[in-house]
């Protein structure tokens, strides 16, 4: 570390002069190498992923309707990882998410179902669910101390047998209410696809243009406007092409009813991943989460309440957990007793740390969970394409997962060693 | 790096002391870790509380951070008497206490760690561009040059920055009495002497500094006065000038030197008592 004669450059002019496209370009590639990848290996991924299936499957796999199912299929995921960055930036882990999602979806079910409550009444027992159960978890684990890990273990040991007393054994409760079910099985029409891209696109620079310009208004080292406008344009690029490719029609020539258009739960995933960036980046909630998660210790002596933050990222999680619950019975179209169980869980954890969000807490965004969600769904989408064996499969998952998690470690020892 | 030393340290401290601590007791159970202690710091001077391991110094400044209240014993801030219960009231009074292991998050950036559960709002947002700012400002005050840049995560820093994000985190806050615990126990030869002319600084800047310290240099290159405490017990507070190295030695390990210091009885009977 440069300890002996201090660099010329003062800390206020740093970074103003060298504001081009190709400073911010070697600023970002000394990140990588010092650890810091961010959602670089996710975005690696899918590529890849997606050129490995393109070849060895493309007529399957690069078809319009399968890109549509993609979506459907990483949304659940994507919601549940974004619960479980919250209790990840902590340094915790939830295991009982997966299980929570399942009780949320049977809440819905049976009261949607079986006592003819009107959908947003369902909608708000299940989530309330989320809330107690993410509240009791918090408690054992902040209040009481014990291990997060044993704690939402028995969770979720709890959870799924609350689940099988719920549905009954080897029962299923088909769900018929039209918006519950629209969410995953309906379409934006092809203008408001158009205009939500417009939306997404605008929002985006609008907002970081406005950064710019009062940093830039109080003196203060900003981003390039060159810089600025290249991130716009790659996001401008992605969210047509996506528009462009769901606006196409995706059935058969030959069927008679249309199907185009953005899924409903896309803009809904997009809500929330704009919402809870908002509140993990902007507001001094979030600032707290990150410290709690650096160094718990430095948080409690700077008057921070680290029981209370915890308890909120639990609760958190939980809720959101309800919320994939709610789009998995959605897609499905009913609930089982394995709803949200099976690898659904390691699916969202293996989302989150593949996204880059640490399992040492400290280091996450909410946009990991999507970017590593993609990864999830695009596996989950093109293996079994490529083969029929679930044992394969399997295999392959359990490989996903420990290359993700392998990077999360070499990244932080490389990060240690840089002193990053 | 040390000219604000020898200008500075006028002979005898003048004007209202900014703490002034008067017959300090605590115990913790059977054991009297404080006995009768005096100490006043004042504006504009540093202040090394020396002692050896046990002396005392770590729970004298737990009693004036409000962390473990002293049992008896009366405590002046700029001539009022108050009582500190906790460690809000003292910050409230203007005291900061830069602890050994500086409690820094590694994960956040400088301006993160300097407003850290005192952030500024604007609604519910943060205001980054407030924080930058002020965070800037008091770094420059300070004549900081050695920070590449706010938005750099602490865990890209040296021992010697991450001392000094510290410092400036204590005096961010209008704060009139800054308590270094061993500012320069972990660092290297030039890191620590950027931090000492960073400790000279703030006192320049009219702060009281108390720093507590084992290491001699840093209490003859920086110190206007020195506190030392023996055995809980203060043995003398002098001016820096008028000790000698050896003197100081002698008054962490006997309790005196010479006429200064503990009366020899007085120094005995306390030994027996120590556990």
């Amino acid at each position: 570390m440069s300890t002996a004669a201090p660099p010329a450059s003062q800390f206020d002019i740093q970074e103003e002069t060298g504001g081009s496209i190709g400073a911010a370009a070697r600023e970002y590639w000394t990140r990588v190498k010092g650890g810091d990848m961010g959602s670089l290996p996710a975005i690696i991924g899918v590529v890849a992923l997606v050129v490995i299936f393109g070849i060895m499957e493309g007529d399957t796999f690069l078809s319009k309707g399968n890109f549509a199912n993609l979506i459907n299929q990483g949304a659940a995921i994507m919601v549940l990882a974004m619960g479980l960055v919250f209790v990840l930036l902590l340094g915790e882990i939830d295991l009982s998410a997966g299980f929570a999602a399942g009780m949320g979806a049977a809440i819905l079910a049976t009261t949607l179902t079986e006592r003819d409550w009107p959908w947003p009444l369902a909608l708000l027992a299940a989530l309330l669910t989320g809330v107690v159960i993410g509240f009791a978890i918090a408690v054992l684990v902040a209040r009481l101390g014990i291990p997060s890990f044993v704690v939402t273990l028995a969770f979720f040991l709890g959870l799924q047998g609350a689940m099988l007393l719920i549905i009954g054994e080897g029962g299923t409760i088909p769900i018929r209410d039209d918006a519950i079910l629209s969410v995953m099985n309906k379409n934006m029409p092809v203008a408001l696809g158009w205009l939500f891209a417009l939306i997404v696109i605008g929002g985006f620079a609008a907002a970081t243009y406005m950064r710019i310009r009062s940093r830039r208004k109080e003196g203060l080292p900003t981003e390039a406007m060159s810089v600025w406008g290249l991130k716009v344009a790659a996001l401008a690029v992605v969210v047509l092409i996506a528009v462009y490719l769901l606006n196409q029609e995706r059935q058969r020539e030959t069927a008679v009813i249309t199907i185009q258009g953005i899924p409903w739960v896309v803009p809904l995933v997009t809500a929330l991943v704009v919402g809870l960036s908002f509140v993990l980046a902007r507001t001094a909630f979030g600032r707290h989460i990150y410290a709690v998660g650096g160094n718990a210790e430095a948080a409690r002596r700077a008057g921070i309440n680290v029981p209370n933050i915890k308890t909120a990222c639990f609760v958190l999680c939980s809720t959101l957990a309800i919320v994939a619950g709610v789009l998995i019975a959605s897609r499905d179209n009913s609930v089982s007793p394995t709803t949200g169980g099976a690898q659904t869980l390691l699916y969202a954890v293996g989302a989150a740390v593949i996204g880059g969000t640490s399992l040492f807490g400290g280091r996450g965004r909410v946009y990991d969970a999507v970017t590593g969600g993609l990864v999830v769904a695009v596996i989950a989408n093109g293996l079994p394409l490529v083969t029929q064996q679930s044992g394969t499969q399997f295999i392959v998952n359990g490989v996903v997962l420990l290359v993700a998690a392998s990077v999360d470690a070499i990244s932080r020892r490389r990060a240690a060693a840089t002193g990053r | 790096m040390t000219d604000g030393v020898t200008s500075q340290g006028s002979a005898t401290p003048q004007g209202q002391p900014v703490l002034s601590l008067r017959g300090m007791n605590k115990s913790f159970g059977a054991v009297h870790v404080l006995r009768d202690v005096d100490l006043d710091t004042y504006a504009g001077k540093v202040t090394a509380l020396v002692g050896d391991n046990g002396a005392g110094k770590s729970t004298l400044i737990k009693g004036v951070a409000g962390i473990h209240p002293f049992d008896h014993g009366e405590m002046f801030w700029e001539g009022e008497k108050v009582e500190v219960h906790g460690p809000r009231q003292a910050n409230a009074l203007g005291i900061e206490i830069v602890y050994q292991d500086l409690a820094l998050c590694d994960n956040l950036d400088v301006v993160h760690n300097m407003f850290l559960g005192r952030e500024v709002k604007g609604g519910v947002t943060l205001n980054e561009t407030a924080m930058e700012k002020r965070a800037g400002d008091t770094l420059r005050g300070l004549s900081v040059r050695t920070l590449r840049s706010l938005r750099q995560q602490v865990s890209s820093l040296s021992g010697g920055q991450r001392q000094t994000v510290a410092i400036a985190r204590a005096v961010l806050w209008n704060s009139k009495l800054v308590i270094l615990d061993e500012p320069t126990a972990a660092l290297g030869v030039a890191q620590t002497e950027q931090v000492l002319s960073l400790v000279r600084r703030l006192a320049d800047n009219g702060l009281a500094v108390i720093l507590i310290t084992h290491n001699m240099n840093d209490v003859f290159q920086v110190a206007d006065n020195i506190a030392c405490l023996y055995l809980g017990q203060l043995a003398a507070q002098v001016d820096a000038k008028e000790v000698s190295h050896g003197q100081v030695v002698e008054l962490i390990t006997a309790g005196r030197s010479g006429d200064i210091g503990l009366q020899p009885e007085v120094a005995a009977a306390n030994v027996g008592g120590e556990a």
